[in-house]
């Protein structure tokens, strides 16, 4: 045992690495991404590690593996396991024989996802049991306790971390290399009564499924995973019930009273009964602190009523704690407070500031996209047209002033949200923007549909060779694995020419000219055609000298920034004024400028 | 003994790295230590925090307002936004250096920092200025910033430790390259 400064993340990944891990893949997704990537920084090449196409292939993945008796780890963020969920609800009743964690990351707040949805519903819904670690200690040994249990009961288990669990770092105790656990996987056993799902395993799984979670509900009772704080001297008539990370905000409230019984729940699923019962026994009320859904809370209310307590539960549904968003020390501290009825301390009295500048996420200084999307605005002036954005980087060209994302959905929605739109609005030039790890992750079947059916739209893959969002990932057009292979590329104008694809353009977006006359000449064909964007991420490439601004051509009319958002233009003394620790010397800014004014050693053109 | 600390900047400052460098100083001298930041989305020019706490008995890795005992503020305004952070008494140090946002830009207006300091004037008992841009001239890199500030937080004495501490750790980690600059900027006054 030794102690490390680590990140939740990490934490998770050296504990599944103790626990005898073989197997890890997933799709990168915030706040999941180091997971996989810790596991991949310390692999002696004795575990397999990959980033899948997406998380479906992952979960399919693993579960291969998890069947040959490995132990096997998926990690994805919390919408990642809707793309991996039809695979998830059937495994549920097929089982694995070596232990199979799903690490599915929460992200409360939203602070980087589409939605605030709550993982503890999948775990009930695909009945999974599930664990929720309330610190990185704790993340790192719950994950080695999931491993146990899911090849205990064989079956896979949800290990639902939330960001600041994830995102959080703190010095705690890790085993020596000597203390892992290894595990040597028998290999597959053919029984296709076990592994082929039908109708008739289903039943019977099912009859199983109940039962086993009966018990595992009393076994997360008694395991010391789920526990009750309280003065037992003292007759309590007050609860709070919490998990997470809103357990730790809960501890700094209650540093100065012990006027309370608290419980902490790490299995939310299936919910330990019998402890919650010996919580309620004797109180009046319980308030339920947690983020995202109210599933303690809602599980408590079921308890209340299935053994007719008159205990009164409070907290999200009865507004108590607020209903969206992450909890803070300063929120929890606040509920519990008014639920105590204590004053509220700690703040010091200071006038209000003067109006702080916002600072929303931009595209980068020398970000392609940016120039992608200038020339497909630049060539579509004036037309009617509509253009549907994907998730990625790239969303962030919603922004002004290039204002070039008119929808965004979810991963590889776009391609077919624009077909739909182009079905009810023939008259309307529509375009779909995608990235290349998202074109390959989702949007490759919507272009086979868009085909197929005959659509009329403008595929743009912003191909900038990596999964940049999520901090550079590989994917299939990268040409690079997790084990350190160089292989084969896949690529993607290949790809788009074999599902059916008649016009294929790839074109460097930061050459302006031939980019907006490639966009007019391609949105005037028929049918689905496709431009490809293609030049490097400005973070992955080493930067051009930076452009410089010629004082005497400079009007000062600021139309390189209002045309381009660029963060490498600044104002100073009211003119546009080059920042060079940003500036990348793309060059875009100077195809821009009508007088000619910015210059320098350009990367394009 | 428990330390709250509080950095806070523009993504690409280097709050993270300073953020971690004090944390490994502290595992150095056995000092428990969580920390929780800023990452993802709000990184490309956003605005970026690091809480910091150092001592025993830590439950959660943030904090609530009114509780840090030092803030560094590697931007103006972005140590206005964080300071009802701040504990009554606690201490400021800032660089004076504005950065302009995008959206600024945009919009013509010419933020330049100097409301911002005067605010943290009048409402923070012990505030030290940093000159950034002037001292990472002197000291030959904009990179230096991060150590710049690091070396007059720990000459404040709000930490638990003194510059050598830091000096020490920073040379186990960061590139030999950088060893000597870094050294420079961490003593620079």
């Amino acid at each position: 045992m030794h102690k490390e400064f680590l990140m939740g993340n990490a934490a998770i990944a050296l504990g599944a690495l103790a626990a005898g891990l073989n197997v890890v893949s997933g799709y990168p997704g915030t706040p999941s991404t180091e997971v996989l990537e810790t596991v991949a920084k310390n692999n002696d090449g004795s575990r397999y590690v990959e980033w899948s196409v997406n998380e479906k292939a992952a979960l399919e993945l693993g579960a291969g593996a998890a069947y040959c008796g490995a132990r096997s780890m998926v990690t994805m963020k919390q919408v990642g396991l809707n793309v991996a969920s039809d695979p998830l609800m059937s495994l549920a009743y097929v089982g694995v024989k070596g232990g199979m964690v799903i690490v599915v990351a929460d992200d409360p707040g939203p602070i980087s996802s589409q939605t605030e949805q709550d993982t503890r519903h999948f775990a009930s819904f695909s009945k999974l049991p599930c664990f929720d670690p309330s610190s990185v200690q704790e993340a790192y040994n719950l994950i080695q306790i999931a491993f146990d249990y899911s090849e205990k009961y064989q079956t896979p288990v949800l290990f639902r971390p939330t960001t600041r669990v994830c995102h959080g770092y703190a010095s705690i105790n890790v085993k020596d290399n000597d203390e892992y656990y290894i595990n040597t996987p028998e290999g597959f056993v053919r029984d296709p009564s076990k592994w082929v799902i039908f109708p008739k395993l289903s039943y019977n799984a099912h009859i199983h499924i109940e039962s086993r979670n009966e018990e595992l509900s009393s076994v997360f009772s008694d395991s010391g995973l789920n526990l009750i704080y309280a003065e037992k001297s003292k007759q309590l008539r007050k609860g709070i019930a919490a998990n997470g990370i809103s357990y730790t905000y809960v501890k700094e409230a209650l540093q100065d009273t012990d006027s309370v019984r608290l419980m902490k729940v790490t299995t939310p699923y299936p919910f330990p009964e019998k402890l919650a019962l010996d919580f309620l026994n004797g109180l009046d009320e319980v308030l339920c602190v947690e983020e995202l859904d109210p599933v303690i809370e809602r599980n408590l209310i079921f308890v209340c009523g299935k053994y007719h307590l008159d205990t009164v539960i409070k907290g999200k549904l009865t507004r108590d704690v607020k209903t969206a968003g992450e909890n803070t020390c300063d929120s929890v501290r606040a509920d519990i407070s008014r639920f105590l009825g204590l004053e509220i301390s700690g703040k010091p009295d200071v006038p209000p500031p003067p109006e702080l500048p916002v600072r929303p996420p931009v595209l980068c200084a020398g970000c392609p996209h940016r120039a992608s999307f200038f020339a497909v605005k630049t060539a579509m002036k004036g037309r009617k047209s509509v253009f549907c954005g994907d998730i990625g980087c790239y969303t962030l060209g919603n922004a002004a002033p290039l204002d070039m994302v008119d929808t965004c959905l979810c991963m590889g929605a776009g391609v077919n949200i624009t077909q739909g739109i182009g079905k009810v609005e023939p008259d309307t030039e529509c375009f779909a923007f995608v990235g290349d790890s998202t074109f390959f992750a989702s949007a490759i079947t919507g272009a086979v549909n868009a085909v197929y059916n005959q659509a009329n739209m403008t595929l743009v893959i912003l191909d900038n060779s990596t999964t940049a969002m999520t901090g550079h990932q590989p994917h299939p057009g990268t040409g690079k694995t997790m084990m350190g292979q160089v292989v084969d590329k896949v690529d993607i104008e290949s790809v788009l020419r074999g599902i059916g694809l008649k016009t294929v353009v790839t074109v460097n977006p930061f050459k302006l000219g031939e980019a907006v006359e490639t966009v007019k000449r391609v949105a005037a064909e028929s049918g689905v055609k496709a431009i490809i964007f293609k030049s490097p991420c400005a973070v992955l490439i080493k930067n051009g000298k930076p452009a410089f601004i010629d004082e005497e051509k400079c009007t000062g009319c600021r139309h390189c920034i209002k045309a381009l958002g660029c963060p490498g233009i600044v104002i100073k003394e009211g003119k546009p004024f080059i920042e060079e620790s940003l500036c990348t010397g793309c060059g875009l800014c100077s195809q821009v400028c009508a007088f000619g004014a910015i210059g320098g050693e350009q990367n394009a053109e | 003994m428990q330390n709250n600390i509080l950095i806070c900047g523009v993504g690409g400052q280097g709050i993270v790295l300073t953020s971690k460098l004090i944390a490994a100083t502290a595992m150095r001298k056995n000092i428990p230590v969580m920390s929780a930041e800023t990452i993802g989305m709000a990184q490309k020019g956003g605005s970026v925090f690091s809480f910091l706490r150092l001592g025993d008995n830590l439950s959660s890795p943030m904090f609530g307002e009114g509780r840090a005992d030092i803030l560094i503020g590697f931007e103006p305004a972005e140590a206005v936004r964080m300071l009802p952070y701040l504990r009554d008494g606690g201490t400021v140090i800032v660089n004076t250096h504005a950065i302009m946002p995008v959206t600024a830009a945009l919009r013509g207006s010419s933020y330049t920092g100097t409301e911002m300091l005067d605010y943290l004037k009048e409402n923070t008992g012990n505030l030290i200025t940093v000159d950034g841009e002037e001292a990472c001239r002197e000291i030959g890199s904009p990179r230096a910033l991060n150590m710049i500030m690091l070396g007059a937080a720990v000459r404040s004495s709000v930490l638990p430790f003194g510059i050598e501490d830091i000096e020490e750790t920073m040379k186990i980690t960061v590139r030999p390259q950088f060893v000597e600059m870094n050294s420079r900027a961490l003593h620079f006054e």
